[in-house]
């Protein structure tokens, strides 16, 4: 295999892994404080692909996106952080809150059962068809020696680190960044200290959704094409990602989601196209049962 | 007095059961080719449902890849009764292996995934559950790929061939009462009590000197070799088996008509798979609404009604 070949996957790898890692971190951060696998991200991820779609079909003209590129962006950046991060508020409402003191499997069902109605929800509004992404980037791109890179991908590296970033800012030196923290440490500690923990779960809640609907609408803008089912194998990947950096832990997901992004991509190179999943499943099953605290080796307080 | 009363009960009760049974054996003279292959299906999701309520139901372990051992089942039958690999052995024969082969791999997936908390599990056999599908999908030269495995050879018993609606129902039937009473014994065996204590609160049942690790393995293996029995039923049925035929809804809708039933209550099983597999046709029109429907059902009864409609009977009483 030529540089030039490595330097593309590595390309490729990266971003999709940032797409991952986006994901991720929602799965992370609501496991850092309640300890339960949010089954249904990866529906609020595909919602995020759909607010975005219809976002962009809305400005419809694709000359007018074209002409306008940043401004068709935010909007339908915007749409679909506002839709995914109000989805995720939701759910927690509904679905979770009321089985926060329910046994262990109660919450993951109730997951199941919200899932499920996403999907068909998204169907019955939207018919079962395909759509098809409005094509708003400009093709061609940037080259530096053995490395191309279209605009899109450029974008969608750079505006994935770029949220990341600015999450990690927020959780780090924010008021409200802090009391997720120690929201995360000990409930009941936080709420004594005047803390208002319900109010701090949905927040983290929101914050997920937000960077799950930005990694819909990448998504959809790289592979063009969506549909209902499309969050459940992206869903379980960003999980994988958030178990690879140590769930609960925010850079850990980060590194999670770049690391199964890169592997997943330079297996193909190895492995027929369609096994790209297994890879990434047997990595999930993998990682559980060997190394469940993740590859950084980050020790998971186990409260339950 | 109170002696001849109770006899007198129990001979009522024997009686009801006799009609009962005469009135599963009449039901396809009555409902046609069409119900009596729904009943079938609902037949065979009452296997399914049991096996899984052993897992899920009574030891308490999410098991969120139960498909992947009812694919093994029907893939094994199909391999060994088909040209497929020029094999051609008898379904009573195979019944067995399939169900040991299921039952084998239920306990190589468990012995490392036990080892791991319990939403990990459920996640871990997610993943099984969807390699195994990749894996029949595209491993060709072995399992036909998208194209599946053709001319399934139907159980046959004195030259009776059992793939017509009605043969099949009966065939069913019967699975559906033998995997009942089995389940039964075993809910109210010394076993059902161990599982059960194991899901109430892991380290006083292991305090009681109950071997957790090896209770949760049997209560996959047979969880697995029900799904493994199921799988044989189904590709003897159909004749012919594709992956598609074993995507995660399989495992979703086992486990939700066992949830929606109640965990660990036999009786529950059956009325979830006859409202599960057996409603939808009777509501053709909501059809596409159905999972809509079954996905907001699980949300709500996990908050209001965690138990399932028909609860476990030790449930029921601790409510009281």
């Amino acid at each position: 295999m030529n540089v030039e070949l490595w330097a593309h996957q590595l390309v490729n790898g990266l971003t999709i892994g940032g797409v991952y890692a986006l994901v991720a971190l929602g799965y992370t951060m609501v496991y850092g404080i309640l300890l339960m696998i949010n089954f249904a991200h990866g529906e609020v991820f595909m919602v995020g692909a759909y607010a975005g779609y219809f976002a962009l079909s809305f400005l419809s003209a694709e000359a007018y996106a074209r002409s306008h590129l940043l401004l068709a962006l935010a909007f339908s950046f915007f749409a679909a952080m506002a839709a995914s991060g109000l989805l995720a508020f939701l759910l927690e409402r509904v679905a979770y809150r009321p089985l926060r003191r329910a046994p262990r499997l109660s919450p993951l069902i109730s997951a199941i059962g919200a899932s499920i109605f996403i999907q068909n929800g998204v169907m019955l509004l939207t018919g079962a068809r395909m759509k098809t992404y409005p094509y708003v980037f400009p093709t061609g791109g940037f080259r530096w020696g053995v490395v191309s890179i279209s605009y899109l991908r450029a974008f969608i590296i750079a505006t994935s680190i770029l949220l990341m970033l600015v999450l990690y800012l927020f959780v780090k030196h924010t008021k409200v960044g802090k009391a997720m923290r120690a929201v995360a440490e000990d409930h009941d500690a936080a709420s004594l200290m005047g803390i208002d923990v319900n109010r701090i779960i949905a927040m983290t809640f929101f914050l997920g959704g937000v960077l799950a609907g930005a990694a819909g609408v990448m998504v959809g803008m790289l592979y063009t094409q969506i549909d209902h089912t499309m969050g459940f194998v992206p869903g379980i990947k960003a999980f994988t990602a958030a178990v690879l950096g140590g769930i609960g832990h925010i850079p850990g997901a980060m590194l999670g989601g770049f690391f199964l992004g890169l592997v997943e991509t330079f297996a193909v190179q190895f492995l027929p196209a369609v096994y790209k999943d297994v890879v990434a499943f047997s990595l999930l099953i993998l990682v559980l049962i060997l190394r469940p605290t993740g590859l950084l080796g980050e020790v998971v307080a186990r409260r339950a | 007095m109170l002696d001849v009363s109770l006899k007198k009960l129990t001979l009522d009760r024997r009686i009801q059961w006799a009609l009962f049974a005469a009135a599963l054996i009449m039901l396809p003279f009555g409902v046609g080719p069409y119900w009596t292959h729904v009943l079938g299906s609902v037949g065979l999701y009452i296997v399914l449902g049991l096996g899984l309520n052993i897992v899920v139901g009574l030891a308490g372990l999410l098991h969120l890849g139960y498909v992947a051992f009812y694919a093994l089942g029907a893939y094994t039958y199909a391999f060994l009764a088909s040209p497929w690999f020029g094999l051609s052995l008898s379904f009573w024969m195979l019944l067995p292996i399939c169900a040991l082969a299921a039952a084998v791999a239920g306990i190589l997936l468990g012995i490392p995934a036990l080892r791991t908390r319990g939403d990990y599990l459920a996640i871990i056999t997610l993943g099984f559950g969807e390699i195994m599908r990749l894996l029949l999908n595209n491993l060709d030269p072995l399992t036909g790929g998208p194209k599946g495995i053709l001319e399934i050879n139907p159980p046959v018993l004195f030259g009776l061939a059992f793939n017509r609606p009605e043969t099949f129902y009966y065939l069913v039937l019967t699975f559906v009462g033998l995997s009942t009473f089995l389940a039964k014994q075993l809910n109210a065996s010394r076993i059902g009590r161990a599982w059960v204590a194991i899901r109430e609160d892991e380290e006083a049942a292991s305090a009681m000197g109950i071997d957790v690790v090896r209770y949760k393995l049997l209560a996959l293996s047979i969880g697995c070799s029900f799904a493994g029995v199921g799988g044989a039923l189904f590709a003897s049925r159909q004749g012919a088996i594709f992956p598609g035929d074993f995507g995660l809804m399989v495992s979703i809708n086992v486990l939700c008509l066992v949830i929606i039933g109640g965990m660990g209550s036999v009786p529950g099983v059956i009325l979830g798979s006859a409202a599960l597999v057996g409603l939808p046709e009777v509501l053709r029109a909501l059809q596409q609404y159905r999972m809509l429907i079954f996905g907001a059902l699980l949300v709500v009864m996990m908050i209001f009604r965690p138990e399932g409609f028909m609860p476990e009977a030790r449930l029921r009483r601790r409510k009281t």
